[in-house]
């Protein structure tokens, strides 16, 4: 692999850009590998990457049955923050927002990172309360977030109506360090780094069953055949359901679907994430001057990823009030996405009831942020058999034992 | 967006009059029973790539429960029917094999 840098610009430059490489290898699956991660988006690839850097285990493929990023990765609004109230939610998302902070030079690939601050409005004396304990339980977790005024809100953000009419801004919870990054930059920069490393990255090749002996997984059946392996990885998110069934356990998920849309782009009048969890919308502005603006998740199970219109309209409705200026914006282009929903809204990092095989899903409706976290705590339950401390307390027998990670609860809606 | 006929008001109502309730015909399990039990009671789901039996509530009309069969793949309704059964009807069954002649009732 070349590196990428103001050299290679150089170099290309002289010569009609005709020396730059594939930035990943497309090979045919071989025989059987050690280990087997289905699902090429940023966790499966940050899974592999970590797997190959941390524990120097190369011989891996992933095998993806549409293309490299094509599914949640590429569908979110980018947001990257780690405000959260419970212990092991706030030590895996701090996890990967501090491994976002130097990832575009650890990967040689832009990530765009942008830790732009995100801002999370109290617009209810429920959520002033909320936050505050959030404030105060990030501090001891040594997340920098701090509650800010009103008066601050609005010199952080101008175009923010602080004043209502229904729901005026009392105050909000701000991560100066949270922000945003380029969500296909982050799949493809990992994907790079695999190949580089010499693993196999298989897309158009999707899974059709799980096979097994004594109760220990032995491969995986794919439209291009079987492909053997000694351990699995299932990262697929919304689609965990069915890779659970063929591996032959259920699941604490539900699928549905969740929607994002970005208006026509205009000038930069934007410079930090704004999310309101009352009225029920967050936005920021993209690079290209796009506001990319997201809400609540559809309420029934989903594998269309379309959502319904009306969802749109209380997004936006939401906005508009939040943001008097963007009355009059086109919105652009609308699209959805499949999200698996846990019942305490914390993902699954966890052992399965089948032996070598391993789930990373149940992200819901806030995977992006978590993806290097993510991929460092699977990397590390695959390679040892056993969780180490970030994942330990998102194993699947928790809804067993009653040990919830409840967010759902701590935030008070999808996020 | 999805329209389904509520079976007690006869209405067709779209998805804004209605409130999704999720799985249906689920088994409940109380004091007395496993851990296991009780825990696939609460969390564990079917969620199919597919036919799917749900529960919706007509919050803004008549305010009752009903169950729905419906493909989670295509958004294609089969039917509604009263709330007031453990299993899917065998009208309903024979709708959803009019339509899905591979898919297996439990």
């Amino acid at each position: 692999m070349k590196r990428y840098s103001v050299f290679a610009i150089a170099r290309e430059a002289a010569r009609y850009h005709m020396g730059w490489e594939r930035a990943w290898a497309s090979p045919e699956p071989k025989p059987a590998y050690e280990v087997i991660i289905v699902g090429a988006g940023g966790h499966g690839l940050a899974t592999a990457y970590y797997l190959g850097k941390n524990f120097g285990i190369t011989n891996v493929a992933v095998v993806e049955k549409g293309w490299l990023g094509g599914g949640n990765t590429g569908r979110n609004t980018t947001i990257i923050r780690s405000n959260y109230l419970q212990d092991s939610s706030a030590a895996i998302y701090e996890k990967a927002r501090s491994l976002y902070e130097t990832l575009s030079q650890e990967l040689n690939y832009n990530v765009m990172f942008s830790p732009r601050g995100v801002m999370m409005l109290a617009q209810t004396h429920h959520e002033v309360r909320g936050y505050l304990r959030t404030a105060h339980a990030n501090a001891l977790q040594g997340v920098a977030t701090e509650f800010i005024t009103p008066q601050r809100v609005k010199e952080l953000c101008p175009i923010l109506n602080i004043d209502g009419p229904r729901y005026p801004v009392l105050g909000a919870l701000w991560q100066p360090r949270g922000g945003t990054g380029r969500h296909d930059a982050v799949a493809w920069g990992y994907a790079r780094a695999c190949s580089a490393m010499g693993m196999h990255i298989i897309q158009n090749c999707e899974v059709k069953g799980v096979r097994s002996e004594n109760g220990q997984v032995t491969g995986v059946d794919t439209t291009k055949g079987f492909i053997g392996c000694k351990k699995l990885g299932l990262v697929v998110a919304g689609h965990s359901g069915q890779l659970a069934e063929m591996a032959g356990f259920r699941l604490p998920i539900e699928a549905v679907a969740l929607q994002a849309l970005v208006s026509e782009p205009i000038k930069p009048c934007m410079d930090v994430v704004v999310m309101a969890n009352t009225v029920h919308g967050y936005m920021s502005q993209s690079d290209k001057g796009e506001m990319v603006i997201g809400g609540g998740t559809d309420g029934f199970n989903n594998y269309t990823q379309r959502g319904s219109f009306h969802h749109i309209e209380e997004t936006l409705r939401a906005l508009v009030e939040t943001f008097p200026i963007i009355s009059r914006l086109k919105m652009l282009r609308q699209w959805g996405g499949i999200v698996d929903m846990t019942g305490d809204r914390s993902p699954l990092i966890s052992k399965t009831p089948l032996g070598n095989c391993f789930i990373n899903c149940g992200w819901g409706t806030g995977g992006f942020k978590a993806i290097p976290g993510s991929g460092w705590a699977m990397a590390e339950l695959m390679a040892k058999g056993e969780p180490g401390p970030l994942a330990a307390e998102f194993n699947m027998w928790r809804f067993k034992e009653g040990r919830f990670i409840d967010e759902s609860v701590a935030a008070g809606v999808a996020h | 967006m999805l329209i389904l006929e509520c079976p007690y008001c006869g209405v067709k109502a779209e998805e804004t009059e209605l409130s999704p309730g999720y799985e249906a015909h689920l088994k409940r399990f109380g004091p007395g029973s496993s851990p296991e039990e009780f825990e696939a009671y609460m969390f564990a789901r079917k969620n199919p790539k597919g036919v799917h039996f749900e529960r919706w509530r007509h919050t803004y009309g008549c305010g009752k429960w009903f169950l729905a069969a419906r493909c989670t793949a295509t958004l294609e309704v089969f039917g509604t029917y009263p709330a007031q059964v453990s299993e899917p009807p065998a009208d309903i069954i024979a709708k959803i094999l009019a339509r899905r002649p591979d898919w297996k009732p439990e």
